[in-house]
């Protein structure tokens, strides 16, 4: 098996998807001759041509809007905007259009379109080039949400997002595109949309996480284990809406405390959801209130102060050990 | 560092004399000098993110700013280091924002993207390619609202026009009257999709004629024609409050970001080589020597006077400490 980093896995995705189904196509800026700004798309167009790969203009609500217009008829586009910061250009396509499509249309309509962005920290640029937005997709009905955490599940999530029939909102930490390489398979390969994955199994407490946070929260289960001697639980959530509040009920139930990380601010974040999932779902067996450490509830600041917004091991293994304290 | 256009004393060829071509020869070279050192210091990890250089588009900062009064304001996209140097900002406080220290323009929690600086009404970088140009309307509105007669000048490159945004100004401030002059500056590239690959009709200036609004092409690498091309449009929004589009031709030599050092994948070597021979430094100083307005030793004087600013704009953003951890939470809301 060849051993890839994300931009890699996510590039063999795409590459599959289009050998596989014409009516796949890439569309957004400098997606084509330069191959993405992340170089996610690299290679691309001089493999499916110019119709396939369109170097679209600069104006987002187009490429979302006409990528709605193309699904409607039976093709697939997967759109790229450059940053997650800048899709509030198309902020009404994909809330007013591409999310409700389906439903609007009672059903006679579907949109089998996936909008990739990378978002979250680590290019050390402030607000657009660094916010994690997850929470404004994850809050509309009709939507998925994913987010991978790894080159395998990327190529993986990737390959099951185009196949799907309803719009998927595919965030790729930046943080992970070039942080490790992993053997992914040749041959096709997809994950189910809306299912969370157990990437440790722990008793004594169940951390949350998903995209650039899983590493954190593997990290923070390593120092529990080696300077406390406790056995954490790490779910990487993969799809966050619909929520796999299965997973997290059912591992809840089994360690009696939850902490959950991601680097979308605190208020109104996922984190309050999944908090209410697991209340609903396991509330007799919590031993204690279920803690969140996320960014804090300001705009991203510049390269100076990235460190001190977005979650890191320290904070993790703090909330864990003042959860395991209750 | 912005003069107001002086009149009088103007060389017969030119239509400047010699004190104001010196002035604008000197806010070039700062800004020249100024991005070259702020490149090394990326280069060094001084400065992180994104980096995006002005260096070859000095003229059209220069040029338009030498012809506004210190009370008109300026606002920009993100590639602004210089329209920001241009309208008077401290170049030790710019350097200290590019190294993210709390002597910079916006307490180091901004950055390259993001200078503002009230005293000199700039109004700041905008990294939303666009997203600036209706509040350039806005701000238009206001100062007809209270009865002034400044103006603004709003920069942004040839990637804003397909952009809705730029139509929708385009067409609000003239249908409003707003003494707004869009400055394109048309560098032919928005990161690598050249304007001939996003425009259907790439004549940028031309957009303007559909919305009623006054418009021209402009050598932008020839400071002196951007000036009296600004100046035309300063006086029509001065007095009858009439917008403008500009569209500066000009070019950027580097990447489009520290990034993208080379660039080459849209654009060929012979391209940018071709290009530097238009360098709007080199042609204006050789003109001015040309002209007899400035002697070799004058040139040398001004080096000497730049790159002495430059060193002390670095040394002082070496010396400012990083932004305390408490200024995370600070200037979200007004203090209580
Ligand atoms: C709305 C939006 N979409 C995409 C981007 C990413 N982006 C940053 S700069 C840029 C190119 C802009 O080119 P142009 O306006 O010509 O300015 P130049 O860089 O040439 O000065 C792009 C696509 C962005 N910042 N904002
Ligand atoms: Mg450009």
């Amino acid at each position: 098996m060849p051993k890839l980093n994300m931009v890699k896995a996510l590039n063999l995705a795409l590459f599959q998807a289009m050998e596989r189904d014409a009516d796949v196509l890439v569309l957004g800026e400098d997606v084509g001759v330069d191959g993405g700004v992340f170089r996610v798309t690299d290679d691309l167009q001089r493999k499916f041509g110019s119709q396939r790969v369109i170097d679209s203009p600069l104006a987002e609500a187009a490429i979302i809007g006409t990528a709605v217009g193309m699904a409607l008829y039976g093709l697939k586009p997967v759109c790229e905007i450059q940053f997650s910061g800048f899709a509030f250009q198309c902020f009404h396509q994909i809330e007013n259009h591409c999310a409700r499509y389906r439903a609007r249309s009672q059903g006679r309509f579907h949109i089998p379109m996936v909008i990739r962005m990378p978002y979250g920290g680590s290019v050390r640029a402030l607000e657009h080039h660094s916010e994690s937005e997850e929470q404004f997709y994850a809050h509309i009905p009709g939507l998925k949400m994913v987010i991978p955490s790894g080159p395998r599940n990327a190529r993986a999530l990737l390959a099951a997002a185009i196949s799907d029939p309803d719009p998927v909102i595919f965030f790729e930490a930046k943080a992970l595109y070039h942080a490790a390489k992993e053997e992914v398979p040749e041959e096709s390969e997809t994950v189910p949309l809306g299912r969370a994955q157990v990437a440790r199994e722990g008793s004594a407490l169940t951390l949350i996480a998903y995209g650039a946070m899983v590493r954190v929260a593997l990290e923070a289960a390593d120092v529990l284990r080696d300077e406390d001697g406790v056995d954490a639980e790490v779910i990487d959530l993969l799809t966050i809406s619909p929520l796999d509040r299965d997973a997290l009920v059912t591992s809840v139930k089994k360690t009696g405390r939850a902490v959950v990380v991601h680097e979308a601010p605190r208020s109104f974040g996922p984190g309050a959801e999944i908090a209410a999932s697991i209340m609903d779902g396991a509330f007799l067996s919590l031993e204690a209130p279920v803690r969140r450490v996320a960014a804090h509830d300001v705009p991203f600041v510049g390269f100076a102060r990235e460190k001190a917004n977005i979650p890191d091991v320290p904070r993790v293994v703090a909330a864990a050990r003042a959860t395991l304290a209750f | 560092m912005a003069k107001t256009l002086t009149r009088g004393g103007a060389s017969p060829g030119l239509g400047v004399d010699a004190a104001v071509a010196k002035q604008l020869l000197t806010d070039m070279l700062l800004i020249r000098r100024f991005e070259e050192k702020a490149a090394e210091a990326y280069t060094l990890g001084k400065i992180g993110g994104f980096l995006h250089l002005y260096i070859g588009e000095e003229a059209v900062a220069v040029g338009t700013t030498s012809v506004l009064r210190p009370d008109d304001y300026a606002i920009s996209a993100y590639r602004e280091h210089g329209h920001c140097l241009a309208k008077g900002s401290d170049p030790k406080r710019v350097m200290a924002e590019l190294y993210g220290r709390r002597d910079g323009l916006s307490k180091g929690k901004g950055g390259s993207m993001h200078l503002f600086d009230r005293s000199t009404n700039f109004l700041g970088g905008h990294a939303i390619v666009g997203a600036h140009l209706p509040i350039a309307a806005g701000v238009g509105f206001a100062i007809k609202y209270q009865g002034g007669d400044q103006v603004i000048v709003c920069y942004f490159g040839d990637g804003a026009v397909p952009e809705g945004e730029f139509h929708e100004s385009m067409n609000l401030a003239a249908l409003w009257k707003l003494p707004v002059i869009f400055l394109c500056e048309n560098n032919r590239y928005a990161m690598g999709t050249s304007v001939e690959r996003a425009l259907a009709q790439p004549e940028i200036w031309r957009f303007g004629q559909t919305y009623g609004v006054p418009s021209e092409r402009v050598d932008g690498m020839d400071v002196l024609a951007v000036r009296e091309a600004v100046a035309r449009a300063v006086t029509r929004a001065r007095q009858h409050k009439t917008p403008a589009l500009l569209e500066a031709d000009t070019y950027r030599y580097r990447g489009h970001s520290m990034r993208d050092p080379a660039g080459a994948v849209y654009r060929t070597k012979e391209e940018v080589e071709r290009e530097k021979l238009r360098d709007p430094i080199v042609l204006f100083r050789d003109k001015l020597l040309a002209a007899g307005l400035l002697a070799e030793a004058d040139v040398r004087t001004i080096e000497k006077d730049v790159s002495d600013r430059v060193d002390e704009a670095v040394a002082f953003a070496d010396a400012s400490p990083e932004p305390p951890g408490e200024w995370l939470f600070t200037d979200i809301y007004k203090e209580a």
